[in-house]
């Protein structure tokens, strides 16, 4: 523990990319709030933080994505200003995204020179010569792809090699990586840690992000932890451990409530037994591998797991959305596996979605349709919608979960995050479930929004309603969840009570091991 | 964390609707008024009279039919290019049996009314099939719909090897007489066709705007995703909207039928190309979500009346139909200048958070943001 509190400031002569008090402010929030950050030639530096400390705005600030408020970069100790994300790819700098943004339809070659085309003399594309560049730079990161195979056809592993060839091609200096371990295998992991070690012997630098904390560690030479838009702690890694990471990273944690108490919980609502659920791309590779696991009337179970741990997918398979590969769902001791989504809704099952935007709400319609789409049937007289009674349902509905809206006519886009997502929660809860899955309901919101719907999914548990929720912040476990099941891999990892230490949960998950 | 809660003052939602975006809100209408002052002024012997007006109601009441089926599979997400074909092959269905049906040796005559469920049925199970390919067997509509463009208007010449229908007019001692009475007749001097658009105009209405099924429509043209997750029976939806569809273009083959005193395999062709434009002009998205019948409808007389006072003016037909092609492209931008200010609007409220972050930086300004607009 040399480094308590030392922010060791690495000399800063030998850095070939540098960021000073850098800001970046959306709106009234400040995402950065003067951050300073250092890359060194032919290392790798990693930046931790948990969701919303800033790591992503300030990649994209590096990669030309964004501009910075206020604040200078140098690049070989002069100031520039990155246009675009062409104008820093064309000063050496290439990020490669969570999202990889590659075309399926295309081969390999066509991908990696996409937009900067080799012409011939005639002005036609000069696919040898792109051939030939591709070979070369492909044999340096796999012997398995070649420039002629079609990129829907690669793992993604191999993609991802693809992604960082095409920034070799373009004499990146300074690759950012976000996230780029997330949907890897361990051996694909393996090879890309590999050829990072390749790429940094040759003078490249790396900036790396991750959740995988113990794995980021094994290979950076530099650590830097953000929170809140601010740079808390930086070190070399060989000075460090996975404890002091954790500790700079989490800081003091907002209140988020605690586990509803004072009653005993019902009977077992949710069995889920023995359920497996395959990769749509690869049917022999299971997201969720056999799985059990029940939920009583009135407890809260939070779901921990990192990226690629099979959270989404269980809950999308529990509620019907995707197929199971094996095993069942029972609930109330009534196997609902074979029924449809629409029918286990009807059932007393309900899911609020992970992506509000895209599988949440109805974008064209009005707060209050989209509030009343899921109990329609129940306002039904004779033919026609009773107004009135959808216009109670909904009014209801905005009070119950304290959506904040001029009323229920009002555009759905009208909305901050935080109560679309109670719209979106609204929706399922008033057709009265006794089953709720929630995936990542905090997602994207902010933290007064997110301690509101924790508070609204605690009451809900307390009148008898049996929920589960995700999340990828390991301080919204230690919230309302009575029990806190980590997965990993598709299985569980473990289970905890409330009381348990985050760096327990987080060593469980594969992310960190406890100190 | 950062907590952003600098509200300042609230503003008023419609601050932003100015004159121009009432006119552009409305401009389906304007248009419509246009169109009549400007031929009214150039021929105002021969355009405003009653009479005029009530065959150019007729006319469009086809038209107009087809576009309400067209609306409704469009605000689904989808389109419907065999809806001409289908109005043909109900017109052949109509006239042939009014020849009569023969099962063996036995010919049966069937009354009026018997023929146009017949007709109006082949609609349907055209739409049946439609939304079958569409919903369970996930062919893109417009391929699934163009391959029944040709099946069914086939199908239609088939019937009868390309000859015309010509007697429809039904025998007394047979009972069958009656067949023109759509075409011909009137009630308090409006055209039955006229009557008939009128009952399609408000039962459609009723249905997109009262009923669970509308609602369902909209929902799962707008996010078909969160419609599914909503519990939707979003295929179901879909088929139902195909079978509409190719009702209305049934019911409009038999008005046209009538009107025309013959049944002819190619009557119909092209007419879904009118159709979608009815729609568009009316303000429909064809990404679906958005549309009402009462815009359908102006369209539908837009296009209707246009082409009428072109007639009357005395411009060639070659000329009409550049004309037609413009306001459809016209629409078209308008359409497409509404939308965005509506969603400027909506995101100068809420900005987007950008989609690959997994940070919720651009989230916080949303809400910051929005809740000056929010009560």
């Amino acid at each position: 523990m040399s480094s308590e509190n030392a922010v060791q400031r690495p000399a800063a002569e030998n850095a070939v990319l540098s960021a000073r008090h850098i800001v970046k402010t959306y709106g009234a929030t400040r995402a950065l709030k003067g951050v300073n950050f250092d890359v060194h030639a032919g290392t790798v530096t990693t930046l931790f933080g948990e969701n919303g400390a800033g790591k992503s705005t300030l990649m994209k600030i590096l990669a030309g994505v964004e501009q910075p408020t206020s604040g200078t970069i140098l690049l070989d100790g002069e100031a520039v200003v990155f246009a675009d994300t062409n104008d820093a790819r064309a000063k050496g700098i290439s990020i490669i995204h969570q999202e990889l943004s590659l075309a399926p339809n295309l081969t390999v070659r066509d991908n990696l020179f996409m937009g900067r085309e080799l012409r011939n003399a005639l002005g036609a594309v000069d696919y040898r010569e792109e051939e030939r560049q591709s070979r070369a730079v492909l044999s340096e990161l796999s012997n398995e792809i070649e420039p002629l195979m079609l990129v829907s056809d690669l793992r993604l592993g191999q993609q991802q090699l693809v992604e960082i060839a095409r920034a070799l091609l373009a004499d990146s200096r300074i690759l950012i990586m976000d996230e780029p371990t997330s949907a890897l295998s361990a051996t694909e992991v393996d090879v890309l840690f590999h050829v990072i070690d390749d790429l940094t012997s040759r003078g490249v630098s790396i900036v790396y992000i991750s959740h995988h904390l113990e794995e980021a560690l094994q290979i950076t030479d530099y650590a830097v932890v953000l929170r809140d838009g601010t740079m808390t702690a930086t070190a070399l890694a060989k000075d460090i451990d996975l404890e002091w990471i954790v500790r700079h990273m989490v800081g003091d944690d907002f209140d988020l409530g605690s586990p509803p108490s004072g009653y005993d919980f019902g009977d077992v609502a949710l069995s889920i037994v023995d359920v497996s659920v395959a990769d749509p791309r690869d049917p022999n590779r299971l997201l969720v591998d056999h799985l059990s696991l029940d939920v009583r009337e009135g407890e809260i179970v939070c779901l921990y797991g990192l990226m690629g741990a099979g959270r989404t997918e269980l809950m999308e398979a529990v509620a019907g959305r995707i197929p199971l590969a094996g095993g069942e769902v029972k609930l109330k001791q009534h196997e609902v596996s074979k029924l449809t989504l629409r029918e286990r809704l009807a059932e007393g099952l309900g899911l609020v979605p992970e992506d509000r935007q895209r599988d949440g709400l109805v974008q064209t319609m009005t707060v209050g349709q989209n509030l009343s789409l899921s109990s329609l049937s129940g306002f039904v007289r004779g033919l026609f919608i009773s107004r009135s009674a959808e216009r109670k349902h909904v009014n209801e509905a905005i009070q119950d979960v304290r959506v904040k809206t001029a009323g229920g006519a009002a555009m759905i886009g009208s909305l901050s995050g935080g109560n679309q997502q109670k719209v979106v929660i609204g929706k399922i809860v008033s057709t009265g479930p006794d089953v709720l899955l929630l995936d990542e309901p905090s997602r994207g919101i902010d933290v007064g929004a997110k301690a509101e719907v924790f508070r609204l999914i605690a009451g809900r548990a307390r009148a008898g309603l049996a929920v589960i929720y995700s999340t990828s912040e390991v301080g919204e476990c230690l919230s309302i969840a009575h029990r806190i099941v980590v997965l990993r891999r598709g299985r569980i990892a473990a289970e905890f009570p409330p009381t348990v230490r985050k760096e327990d949960i987080m060593a469980s998950s594969g992310e960190a091991v406890a100190a | 964390m950062t907590d952003s809660t600098v509200r300042t003052r609230r503003r008023n939602p419609f601050a932003g609707l100015s004159f121009g975006a009432m006119l552009l809100e409305a401009r389906a209408f304007l248009a419509l008024i246009v169109i009549f002052a400007i031929f009214s002024l150039l021929a105002p012997t021969a355009f405003p009279t009653l009479s005029n007006i009530v065959v150019m109601c007729q006319q469009v009441s086809v038209y107009a039919i087809l576009s309400i089926g067209m609306l409704v599979v469009i605000l689904d997400g989808g389109i419907d290019l065999s809806v001409g074909s289908t109005l043909g092959l109900a017109g052949m269905v109509a006239g042939l049996c009014m020849q009569g049906i023969k099962f063996g040796s036995v010919v049966l005559y069937p009354s009026v009314w018997v023929v146009v469920i017949i007709a109006v049925a082949t609609g349907a199970l055209v739409g049946l099939v439609n939304g079958i390919l569409v919903a369970r067997l996930n062919v893109a509509p417009f391929v699934a719909t163009l391959g029944m463009l040709y099946v069914v208007r086939g199908l239609a010449e088939l019937s009868t090897n390309g000859l015309t229908v010509n007697n429809l007019d039904g025998k007394p001692e047979l009972g069958n007489t009656g067949f023109d009475w759509l075409g011909f007749n009137s009630l308090l001097g409006i055209p039955i066709g006229v009557w008939v658009l009128l009952v399609v105009g408000i039962a459609a209405s009723l249905l997109l705007n009262r009923t669970v099924y509308g609602r369902w429509l909209y929902a799962s043209g707008g996010n078909m995703r969160a419609a599914e997750l909503s519990g939707v029976p979003v295929r179901k939806v879909k088929v139902r909207a195909y079978v509409i569809s190719g009702v209305c273009a049934a019911i409009a083959g038999v008005i046209l039928t009538s009107e025309l005193t013959s049944a002819g395999p190619t009557q119909g062709t092209s007419y879904e190309l009118t159709a979608i434009a009815a729609v568009v002009i009316g303000g429909a998205a064809l990404t679906g979500g958005r549309g009402t019948v009462r815009g359908t409808l102006l369209g539908a007389f837009v296009i209707g009346f246009l082409a009428a006072g072109l007639t009357i003016v005395g411009v060639s037909a070659y000329v009409q139909t550049v004309f037609t092609g413009a306001v459809i492209v016209l629409a078209v931008l308008l359409n497409g200048i509404q939308y965005r200010r509506r969603r400027s609007a909506a995101k100068s409220e809420t900005p987007a958070p950008p989609p690959a972050s997994s940070e919720p930086t651009g989230d916080m300004t949303a809400r910051s943001a929005a809740e000056e607009t929010v009560a």
